[in-house]
């Protein structure tokens, strides 16, 4: 499809290697793993590669220390009601108020069941107080569940630092890092991580495929039991395909972290500076010294993101907003929120997301697009006039 | 990615009537920022005889909040304040060949933008009671704020009384939890615990109804339907009502028209807003129900 796709924060383009690498196992080599024949013996062998390549990608000590899911919300819920479950004395949560829905969800939830749940608040630029952390670090802590770096922001935690944290005081620590699997590199042998979600899709892998990391060690209670797949941890057929999909595409990750974090991110750099010298009253939300390379969110104030995004769509351009319309519900994304980023701002945040096959004139001609489109609307908006926000504040009725 | 009409879009990408409006003579401004929608409606109206010669305006908001106002500017001018007032939100959705059911709000801005700025015309000061809450039913187009009221306001304690009131839950049923979570909350302010499987209460139809005051609603509102119908070449004909199913006949050009469902939809909507109740319209052949047993 023609277009300049710069949405790669929610799903990204299967690799063309990926599919090459996965064709057969939908043909040829169909076995189950599980099958005493070498039908499935040869898939058997495929999966553990993959295990393997997996493993080679998050620094893992073991490779059984990889169980593959379907997806990283199963990860998460899997990750979390097992903390829960192998620790019936400890009846708290830690989480942060900026996680992605498939944690808060889950948590709100729990609360109905007894369960306490902290959410932690963040700063302007998006980052936690650790010293507030340890506070609410206790003997009821069951699992803290603090993501790798945010969705909307690309805004890092120290998680590294908190899952120390949580050690010592005896609770486990669960991080959702969807965003910054294939982007950061990771060694997770040397930290105190107990468990971690990957997501597929977000590296170029299929939709449909995830994996939890789980230390070996970590008392682990499953949350669908059947057969023994994955050594009794995730029954259910392996989603074989996908996975031999994912191991591919870690291999790839791999090879293109170094891309990632020099390239990718001198593209995204330009791409920022490019808009924001262009577009009055525009500011990056997060924290721009310490995000993803691939991530960059601008909030354009006065207009409303989800009219940016239609404009932005007819000129083949991909992107994704925070505005309450994008997203169905009355309020703007809980992230700008939980950063006080005012209403008039954080309905026009849009999230530019690169991935390893964005290119130069791409950003070119996005840098070019952008500033004409935020123009046209704020001509229609009623907080602007002229070339800045309206004098006499406009102040509608039950506003 | 919504599934806006062309129209919408069309009006979305080619805003009519968008700008300040410099001699206006009735300003409306309303909206709500925390929901990311806001609207200033100008309006030019000629003193002698109250007619809106011009119509502008400035939105903030999504792609449906700017193409229903720029509907309603086009709809209103050249009508009287009268007349101008008796546009519905249904009406500006229907210019727009309809919105999605999250969207039906951006209408209902343009209609409050409407009544305020023919209030600020006339001198008089507009309030609205307006209060939104999460949408909760999809297919109704049902808020939080709406089925709390509804709850509170007849003590209701099932989700099926909740469907009969309301509307919300009566069609892909999805959202059950979510007005269970509801009933929860509400039924626990007035100390009562909910209960799943609780019988719907006895009378959800309107008060003192007999069935056949019942029949003869249903023939009123169909007979009010039946010039459009007959103006297409087609008609309708009740064949049978059992509980909250409405048997009906579509006959002439209506029968296997493309549009026959869209058609069912809007009579099956009037008659809810009549009955006051949830009722289901379903499209037989004459002779068809079994039920007939009177002619066996």
């Amino acid at each position: 499809m023609e277009g300049i796709y710069f949405d790669n924060n929610a799903t990204t383009r299967v690799d063309e290697a990926v599919v090459e690498a996965m064709l057969p196992y939908f043909t040829e080599q169909f076995g189950n793993p599980s099958s005493m024949h070498s039908f499935g013996n040869k898939v058997g062998l495929a999966i553990k590669k993959a295990r393997m390549q997996v493993q080679e990608l998050l620094g893992a000590e073991h490779d059984s220390e990889i169980i593959f899911t379907s997806c990283g919300t199963e990860s998460d819920s899997t990750a979390i009601l097992s903390a829960l479950k192998a620790q019936p004395d400890r009846k708290e949560i830690i989480t942060t108020t900026v996680e992605h829905p498939a944690v808060l969800t889950l948590c709100t939830w729990l609360e109905k069941d007894g369960y306490k749940v902290h959410y932690m608040p963040v700063d302007e630029k998006g980052r936690l107080n650790l010293d507030e952390y340890k506070k609410l670090l206790s003997d009821q802590t069951a699992v803290v569940s603090v993501m790798w770096a945010n969705n909307e922001t690309g805004t890092f935690f120290p998680v590294v630092e908190m899952a120390e944290m949580a050690n010592a005081a005896g609770a486990m620590f669960h991080t959702d890092a969807v965003q910054a699997v294939g982007k950061v590199p990771l060694n997770l042998k040397d930290t105190k991580i107990d468990m971690l979600s990957v997501s597929g899709h977000k590296l170029h892998a299929p939709k449909g495929i995830g994996v939890l990391y789980l230390k070996r060690g970590v008392r682990f209670r499953p949350m669908l039991r059947g057969g023994h797949q994955e050594r009794g941890r995730r029954a259910g057929t392996e989603n074989t395909t996908s996975i031999v999909g994912l191991g591919k595409a870690a291999e790839m990750a791999m090879e293109a972290m170094h891309h990632e974090n020099t390239e990718v991110k001198r593209l995204r750099d330009k791409l920022e500076a490019g808009i924001l010298a262009k577009v009055p009253r525009s500011f990056v939300t997060g924290n721009p010294d310490d995000r993803l390379p691939n991530t960059c969110n601008i909030a354009f104030e006065f207009i409303e993101g989800e009219a940016i995004l239609l404009l932005l769509n007819k000129f083949g351009i991909a992107a994704s907003s925070g505005s309450a319309c994008t997203s169905g519900s009355l309020e703007p994304s809980h992230v700008m929120r939980a950063m006080g980023i005012p209403y008039t701002a954080a309905h026009g945040t849009v999230r530019f997301s690169l991935s390893r096959y964005s290119t130069e004139a791409e950003v070119d001609r996005v840098i070019a697009v952008v500033p004409e489109i935020i123009a046209q609307l704020r001509k229609l908006s009623p907080y602007w006039e002229g070339d800045g926000p309206k004098e006499e504040a406009f102040a509608p009725t039950y506003a | 990615m919504w599934d806006y009409s062309e129209k919408v879009k069309e009006h979305f990408f080619q805003p009519r009537n968008a700008g300040v409006l410099e001699d206006a003579n009735g300003v409306g401004d309303v909206g709500s920022i925390s929901c990311g929608d806001a609207l200033r409606l100008m309006l030019k109206v000629e003193p002698e005889t109250d007619i809106i010669l011009d119509a502008h305006f400035q939105t903030f908001g999504c792609g449906s909040a700017i193409a229903s106002s720029s509907a309603l500017t086009e709809m209103v001018k050249g009508k009287t304040l009268d007349d101008a007032l008796k546009v519905s939100n249904q009406d500006i959705a229907d210019y727009l060949d309809g919105l999605p059911p999250e969207k039906m709000h951006c209408s209902v801005m343009g209609r409050e933008a409407l009544q305020a700025a023919i209030a600020n015309y006339r001198g008089e000061v507009w309030s609205d009671d307006h209060e939104e809450g999460a949408l909760i039913c999809k297919c109704f187009a049902i808020d939080a704020v709406m089925i709390e009221d509804t709850i509170r306001a007849n003590e209701l304690c099932s989700v099926e009384d909740v469907t009969n009131y309301t509307k919300a839950g009566g069609g892909c049923s999805s959202c059950h939890e979510g007005i269970e979570e509801i009933l929860v909350k509400v039924m626990a302010e007035r100390g009562e615990s909910f209960k799943p499987g609780t019988p719907s209460k006895e009378e959800a139809a309107p008060v003192g109804m007999t069935n056949l005051q019942r029949i003869k609603k249903i023939e009123a509102v169909l007979e009010s339907v039946r010039p459009q119908l007959k103006r297409d070449g087609g008609d309708i004909e009740l064949l049978d009502v059992d509980g909250k199913t409405i048997y009906v006949s579509m006959t002439g050009a209506c029968a296997g028209c493309q549009m026959e469902a869209l058609t069912l939809q809007g009579i099956q909507q009037k008659l809810m807003e009549e009955l006051k109740e949830f009722i289901k319209i379903v499209p037989t052949k004459a002779g068809a129900l079994s039920r007939a047993s009177c002619n066996p």
